[in-house]
């Protein structure tokens, strides 16, 4: 077995003639943290979008623990093991805490019944609790609607969702946009202990310091493309925002871009 | 367990203080509606003194008015039927306006299989089939009925789910199919003498009972399961519905052919209750559900409501309805009235769901 997890060779994706990404080769090795860096609009949520199936790519290749893989739905993937916090956090605004950590995977009594088997409340919430606990997140109410929490409440439901779930590769798009500095600090957390357990994570961020802090390598996206693949040992902040503004381009991405 | 065990991150959290449930509110507005017709029946001058609620002549054995009573629920009971599947369809956030003429239909084609051969030692003169159809085991219309409803439901479900056509639409397309086999089924002649054992369906009080014992049943689907909670999921954010590996499709489709198959079942209680089915059955009805869920709480826009709340609307209804009757308003000023009302209620939750928003 290799120890790659997930590769992607000249992986495209068209809307109609935006060019939103372009012939993207990326390889993570198993238990590896890589960040994705580069300005709005660069692609990287559309990358992350074609690897976790939620749109169909235009072309190229997406292998993930060693099989070319189609997924047709963020379902398939996350069947796949590869678990995702959307920028658009996919959570239901009229449901609690518990509903929204266990929506599409519910626990349930009376399987027989079929559709309308019986959910089963408690071992949900006990289990929420305890996701909740691990990740640190504080929510004064679980059972308070996810319309009533702040913004940064929010992300954290969606990011203790992910991490509350075992999975071969994480994925969080910008999961600390929204967040104040200690709920940073915790989502920080999260991540290092999904080092820790060596489970490989992409992580998408605008925030230099948290990167420079968390992960071991980074990819700069710019309009579509790759630009740079940099070892966090043999790059620094300034070098990092080069290659993102366009004053530098990676030597094996010459021409590129 | 202690009341702050819902809290982590030793953030306190005291259950007393949580909001109380929109169904507390609606409870209330019914009291109020019952007392604000009682003060008018006696501030009115030619209400010479009666009582709306009471029974103040010595009617009954009971200090209630007991006729009027039992008017509002048989009334409320047979739309409430409706009420419960169309609750569940706009808490998915979608709408259906076929129910009131798939009673119609409904009453038509069921009342064809539960005909009697015999009325009063004649040959029944409403027959609508041969032989074979006199006297059926009541089972065997009550299964046409459920049938017909599921296809009428799968089929609203479908478009609504796989060609996309907004719910508005598709349910009023079917509204007008429904109408349509109404009238085509015996070219407009009316349907009657069915079998005892049709009659007994919704003889007496039986549409009370099964309206409560529907809400029951549907109550713990809502609440306990996994089709209760999907459906709310769907309605309160779809994509994340969808991307949470809920087959959106399909249970939207299922959440029309429930809806459905209830309104077939309030064709078979109402049919039964009047002994007779008739094209034109069932007028206003997806209206007046409509309204009941909307009163009781449920939110036009999805994803908000409950039954609990739907069978107080159907409450409020049936109280606003026979008060109205109550104080003597015309027929046409009733209509005028109730059309008011469900805009106030619309009003009201969205003004309802702004401050809920802005509270957070
Ligand atoms: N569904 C779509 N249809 C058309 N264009 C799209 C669509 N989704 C994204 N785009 C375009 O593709 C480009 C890349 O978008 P993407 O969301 O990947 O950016 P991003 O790198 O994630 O930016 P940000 O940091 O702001 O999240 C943008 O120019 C965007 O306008
Ligand atoms: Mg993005």
């Amino acid at each position: 077995m290799s120890d790659i997890i997930l590769e992607t060779k000249g992986l495209t994706k068209h809307y109609g003639g935006v060019h939103a990404l372009n012939d993207a080769d990326f390889v993570l090795q198993k238990g590896e943290h890589v960040a994705i860096m580069g300005d709005n609009g660069a692609g990287k949520s559309t990358f992350v979008r074609q690897i976790t199936g939620v749109e169909q790519r235009t072309s190229g290749e997406v292998i993930f623990d060693g099989q070319p893989v189609h997924f047709s739905g963020p379902i398939d993937a996350r069947e796949a093991g590869i678990e995702t916090v959307f920028q658009t956090l996919a959570l239901a605004d009229h449901l609690d805490v518990p509903d929204n950590l266990f929506l599409g995977r519910e626990k349930t009594k009376f399987d027989w019944l079929g559709p309308f088997r019986f959910l089963d409340y408690k071992a949900m919430r006990k289990d929420t609790m305890g996701a909740l606990e691990k990740t640190g997140v504080k929510i004064p109410n679980i059972r308070n609607t996810i319309e009533r929490m702040s913004g940064g409440q929010r992300q954290c439901v969606a990011i203790a969702r992910t991490a509350s779930f075992a999975s071969k590769l994480t994925i969080m798009d910008e999961p600390t946009a929204a967040l104040g500095v200690q709920e940073t600090a915790q989502v920080e957390n999260i991540i290092r202990s999904l080092k820790e357990q060596g489970e490989p994570l992409i992580l998408i961020s605008h925030n230099m310091r948290q990167v420079m802090d968390l992960v071991d390598r980074i990819i700069v996206f710019r309009r579509g493309r790759i630009v740079a693949n940099l070892r966090k040992e043999e790059t620094d902040g300034q070098d990092v925002v080069a290659y993102i503004t366009g004053a530098k381009t990676g030597a094996e991405y010459e021409g590129a871009a | 367990m202690a009341d702050t065990s819902h809290g982590t991150g030793g953030l306190p959290f005291d259950e007393k203080k949580r909001s109380i449930p929109g169904e507390v509110n609606i409870f209330f507005a019914l009291i109020l509606i019952v007392v604000i017709f009682e003060v008018l029946g006696q501030v009115l001058p030619y209400m010479d003194n009666q009582s709306f609620l009471f029974d103040t002549r010595d009617r009954f054995d009971s200090i209630f008015n007991e006729a009027r009573l039992r008017i509002i629920i048989l009334q409320v009971s047979i739309i409430g039927i409706i009420a419960l599947g169309v609750t569940q369809v706009i808490i998915s956030g979608g709408i259906d306006l076929s129910s009131g003429p798939l009673v119609g239909a409904t009453a038509m084609i069921v009342m064809s299989f539960a005909q009697t051969e015999f009325v009063n030692g004649n040959p029944n003169p409403k027959a609508v089939f041969g032989e074979w159809a006199f006297d059926l085991p009541v089972l065997i219309p009550v299964l046409v009925g459920l049938a017909f409803g599921a296809f009428i439901g799968a089929i609203n479900g479908s478009l609504i789910a796989y060609t996309r056509i907004p719910p508005f639409i598709a349910t009023l397309g079917m509204f007008l199919i429904c109408r349509g086999i109404a009238q085509a089924w015996t070219r407009g002649k009316p349907v009657s003498f069915p079998t005892e054992g049709y009659a007994a369906l919704g003889k007496g009080m039986m549409p009370v009972f099964w309206f409560i014992g529907l809400a029951f049943v549907l109550h713990i689907i809502m609440r306990y399961t996994i089709h209760g909670k999907h459906t709310y999921a769907v309605g309160s954010n779809e994509d994340a519905a969808r991307m949470s590996g809920i087959n959106v499709q399909r249970h939207k489709v299922r959440v029309y052919m429930i809806a459905s198959m209830l309104a077939a079942f309030a064709a078979v209680i109402l049919s039964s209750k009047n002994l007779t089915a008739q094209s034109g059955m069932g007028i206003f009805y997806e209206l007046y559900a409509i309204a009941m869920a909307v009163i009781g709480g449920v939110s036009l826009t999805g994803g908000r409501g409950s039954i609990i709340g739907t069978v107080l609307g159907a409450m409020v209804f049936g109280v606003i309805q026979s008060g109205f009757t109550y104080v003597k308003l015309d027929a046409f000023f009733q209509l005028m009235a109730m059309g008011a009302i469900i805009i106030s209620a619309v009003v009201l939750d969205k003004y309802r769901q702004e401050r809920a928003a802005t509270r957070s």
